[in-house]
Order: structure tokens, then C-alpha cells, then sequence
């Protein structure tokens, strides 16, 4: 099939809502939603906990953390993988090949993102508020509140680098996931499947899913930061 | 404001700091009754803005003690004495949030009504939805200030508060100290603008590296200071 026709039959699969189609955009946005939301819950304490407390091998952790913003997918799935595997700490669990699985091994991905960039925005907020905030009263985690609200625009761009990075990633969901037709095949996963197997359309259609999905995400992130300078001055 | 509990006279004595072996404070001690403008002068490092600090509580002294009339400068757990920094903090959200936000930290009831008092008092009241941090200095400034008497401190202690102000929005903010004293609020600020000690103050203390060299009503401190080192600081000024 040449690329002008796989192009229209995409476009078709698109338009007329084709059910497997739609199952596997639904699936990849639901485990990727599932994985950002996670992380949010636990990176905002964490980042914050970070910003403001001062321990021997702070700095070390932060480089760390750092350093895990960029893990390979496929080294976080590898990981998740020992974990859930039937002889893993968690294999009784039988999480191995479920969505849950993936919605772990993403988490992982997002996470370092999230406490990265927690600790950073409200690092620069305290510097700036630790006087105002001391003489209010507001210390320790009772200016957490305080800072994670003035750092929202910052933050929010943050979740959604980490939801564009999730939802690009194809090695942690194929390794976790493993690929299980109308169960844990994902946008990225079945793109790297039906384009070795020869079917273009369905790979093509979700890929133009995939880009529009990262064209909004990345116009949320440019809104989000216009807003916030209009706050910040 | 008078006739109700005051947690001034506030009792400054002895107090030290030091940083990497240097004394920046050393045994610095005055008396702040209730009334009046007290401005604290001196050259550049002299301790003013510590001094303030220390007083506000924002640092502990490394010797001597701040104490207040009533236990620990609060009555009923609310401190009664704020402090106005010399680069005002802006929160990232409206005026009128900046105001909210310091009055519910203090759980002050009927937030909202003592916010728009206090817009209304300041003249705040037209850029009550705008974000603070876009407003000008000289409008900030007036925040700043706005925001620590809605707190209904006893004693302001204000930094510099013109420091990198236009003449016009000196002025204004001249204006609003002297009309809060005229209504009994009690005010310690630094200034190292002599003109504007002039004009605003009632009683003048001079520190100079450390330690307070003088302590005399602002005509006295200006026509005849006592030591070498504010005549000299005086002086400098005039030739300037």
C-alpha cells in the first residue's frame, strides 16, 4: 500500500470511530492519565518536602532525581517488570500484563519529572516569600500550601511534560503491558507492532492521534506559562 | 487604638549578632515607647535592617533580648507588630488575595470585609483584581503596607520604605506613614534618606558599624549631634 492510500484509510479509521481504534486511544490515554495523576499526588509533597527541609545528602538526592528525569523507558519498564514478575516481590499480585502495570511503570517515568520540578518552583518561591511567609507565621508545611499554589503555573507546565513524555514512551507499556490485543495495547505500542506487520493505516491513523496530542498538550503548556507570567509580572 | 492592651514599650537591650566571626550587631539596646516615628539611621552595614529583623523576630540574637510589654509581642496568639520589607513580597495572585491570604494565615474573622477596608484605606480599592506583582513600586509599596496594618499591629516596622521609589511615589508613601502615625500607629523604620528622616521622624537612632551611637529627638539629632561619628554622617549629607 502506498502512503497516499494508507494516509485516506487512516483518515477513515479516524472519522468513522472504529471501535478498535478508539478502544486503543481510550486505553492509552486512561493508563497515561492514571500514571500523571499518580504522580502529582505523590511528587508535589515530596518536591515540596524537598524545597524546604535541609539533610545531609540533600543535594546528592536532588542530582539524583535529576539524573531520573531522563531513564530510558525500557529501563523502567525492565524494572517494573522484576517487580511484578511471577518470581518478583510483587508477583502474587498478578499484575504482570494489566493495565495497572503500565499505569506503575509510567508513574515511574513521570515521577522524577514531577519532584524535579516541584523542588525547583517552590526552591525559587521560599527564597523569595521566606520572610513575608516567617513573619505570617507560614513555616515549614504550613507555607507548602502558600507555594504550591503560587508555583501553579510552573507546576502545571511540569505535569504536562510529564504526560507528553508518558504518552510518547513505548518501552515501559510494551514491556509491562505486553501488548495484548483490546487490553493492553496502547497507541505507541500497536504504531511499533502494525508497521512491522505491514498495516499502515491503523499505525498511521493513531499516529496522527499521538501528534495532536502532543501539539495540544504543548499549546496547554504555552497557555499555562502566558497566564502565569501575566501573575508573576 | 489607645486605651486598648499594647504590647509596646518594646525593650531592646544588649543585643548581639555575629556571622563568620563578625559582630554586625554588638549590644545594641533602645526603648520604643508607644507613638511616634522613630527612624533608624546609619551607613551602609551599620545594622539597620538586622535590627529590625531581630525585633520582628525573623532571626534570633546571638546576645541581649527583645522584649515586649505584653508576652512575646502577640496577644491573643496573634503577634502585634508587622514588618514591611524593603522589596515588598508580592504574592502571585490579585491585590485583594495578597490581602486575604495575610489575614487568614493570622485566622482573622471576616476576612474579606477587613481586606476591603484595607483597600479602601490605601486608596487600593481600583486595583483591587490586579495582580499584585504588576502593579507599580509605588503601588506595591502601598500593598505592603495596606497588608501589615490590616493585622492590626501595634508597631510597624518598615525597611527602607522608599528606597527605590520615584519622588512622586516617595512621596505618597511618606504621606501614608505620617497620617498611620497621626492615627497613634507606632512606626520604626530605616531610612537613609536624611530628607525624608526629617520630615517623617520624632526621634533619630544613629547606629554606626554595629553598634547605637545616638539617641535623641530628630530637631536635636540634626542641629547638634552628640558624636563625632553623626556629625560626620550628617555633614556628609549636607555636602552632598
Amino acid at each position: 500500500m502506498d502512503a497516499l492510500g494508507a494516509m485516506q484509510a487512516a483518515i477513515g479509521l479516524m472519522v468513522s470511530f472504529d471501535p478498535q481504534f478508539l478502544q486503543i486511544v481510550g486505553l492509552s490515554l486512561r493508563v497515561t492519565l492514571s500514571a500523571v495523576l499518580l504522580a502529582a499526588l505523590i511528587g508535589l509533597p515530596l518536591g515540596a518536602w524537598l524545597a524546604l527541609s535541609r539533610f545531609r545528602g540533600r543535594s546528592a538526592l536532588i542530582v539524583l532525581i535529576n539524573g531520573l528525569m531522563g531513564l530510558p523507558p525500557v529501563v523502567a519498564g525492565l524494572f517494573v517488570f522484576l517487580l511484578l514478575s511471577r518470581s518478583g516481590p510483587l508477583g502474587p499480585l498478578g499484575l504482570l500484563f494489566t493495565p495497572t502495570a503500565m499505569v506503575i511503570a509510567q508513574t515511574i517515568l513521570v515521577l522524577p519529572i514531577v519532584i524535579a520540578l516541584t523542588r525547583s518552583t517552590l526552591d525559587d518561591l521560599w527564597q523569595e516569600y521566606r520572610e513575608h511567609l516567617t513573619s505570617l507565621g507560614l513555616t515549614g508545611w504550613r507555607a507548602v500550601p502558600t507555594l504550591l499554589w503560587d508555583g501553579r503555573f510552573a507546576l502545571a507546565t511540569g505535569l504536562l511534560a510529564g504526560f507528553g513524555r508518558a504518552s510518547a514512551e513505548v518501552g515501559a507499556v510494551l514491556i509491562v503491558g505486553g501488548n495484548i490485543a483490546n487490553y493492553t495495547r496502547t497507541m505507541t505500542t500497536t504504531i511499533a507492532l502494525e508497521t512491522s506487520k505491514g498495516d499502515l493505516p491503523l499505525a498511521l491513523g493513531l499516529g496522527l492521534v499521538l501528534m495532536a496530542l502532543t501539539l495540544a498538550i504543548n499549546a496547554a503548556g504555552y497557555a499555562a506559562s502566558r497566564i502565569g507570567a501575566r501573575f508573576a509580572g | 487604638m489607645h486605651g486598648m492592651p499594647s504590647i509596646l514599650p518594646l525593650d531592646v537591650s544588649g543585643l548581639v549578632l555575629e556571622r563568620e566571626g563578625r559582630r554586625l550587631l554588638d549590644g545594641v539596646s533602645f526603648t520604643l515607647p508607644r507613638g511616634g516615628v522613630t527612624a533608624l539611621i546609619g551607613p551602609n552595614g551599620a545594622g539597620k535592617s538586622l535590627t529590625l529583623r531581630l525585633c520582628h523576630g525573623l532571626i534570633p540574637p546571638d546576645g541581649g533580648r527583645v522584649s515586649w510589654a505584653i508576652g512575646d509581642g502577640r496577644i491573643a496568639g496573634r503577634p502585634r507588630h508587622a514588618m514591611v520589607f524593603q522589596r515588598p513580597v508580592m504574592l502571585r495572585r490579585s491585590v485583594r488575595a495578597n490581602l486575604l491570604h495575610a489575614l487568614e494565615a493570622l485566622s482573622f474573622d471576616r476576612p474579606a470585609g477587613r481586606a476591603a477596608a484595607a483597600l479602601a484605606r490605601f486608596g487600593l480599592s481600583d486595583l483591587a483584581e490586579r495582580p499584585a506583582r504588576l502593579l507599580s513600586g509605588g503601588e506595591q509599596q502601598r500593598l505592603a503596607i495596606a497588608r501589615a496594618w490590616a493585622l492590626e499591629p501595634d508597631v510597624m516596622f518598615l525597611d527602607e520604605p522608599s528606597a527605590h521609589l520615584d519622588p512622586g511615589a516617595t512621596r505618597q508613601i511618606e504621606q501614608v506613614i505620617a497620617a498611620l502615625a497621626a492615627e497613634g500607629m507606632t512606626i520604626l523604620m530605616t531610612s537613609h534618606d536624611l530628607g525624608q528622616v526629617r520630615r517623617l521622624a520624632d526621634r533619630v537612632l544613629f547606629l554606626h558599624a554595629g553598634r547605637l551611637r545616638e539617641d535623641s529627638p530628630a530637631e536635636r539629632f540634626f542641629q547638634a549631634p552628640d558624636s563625632p561619628e553623626a556629625r560626620a554622617f550628617v555633614a556628609g549629607d549636607l555636602l552632598w
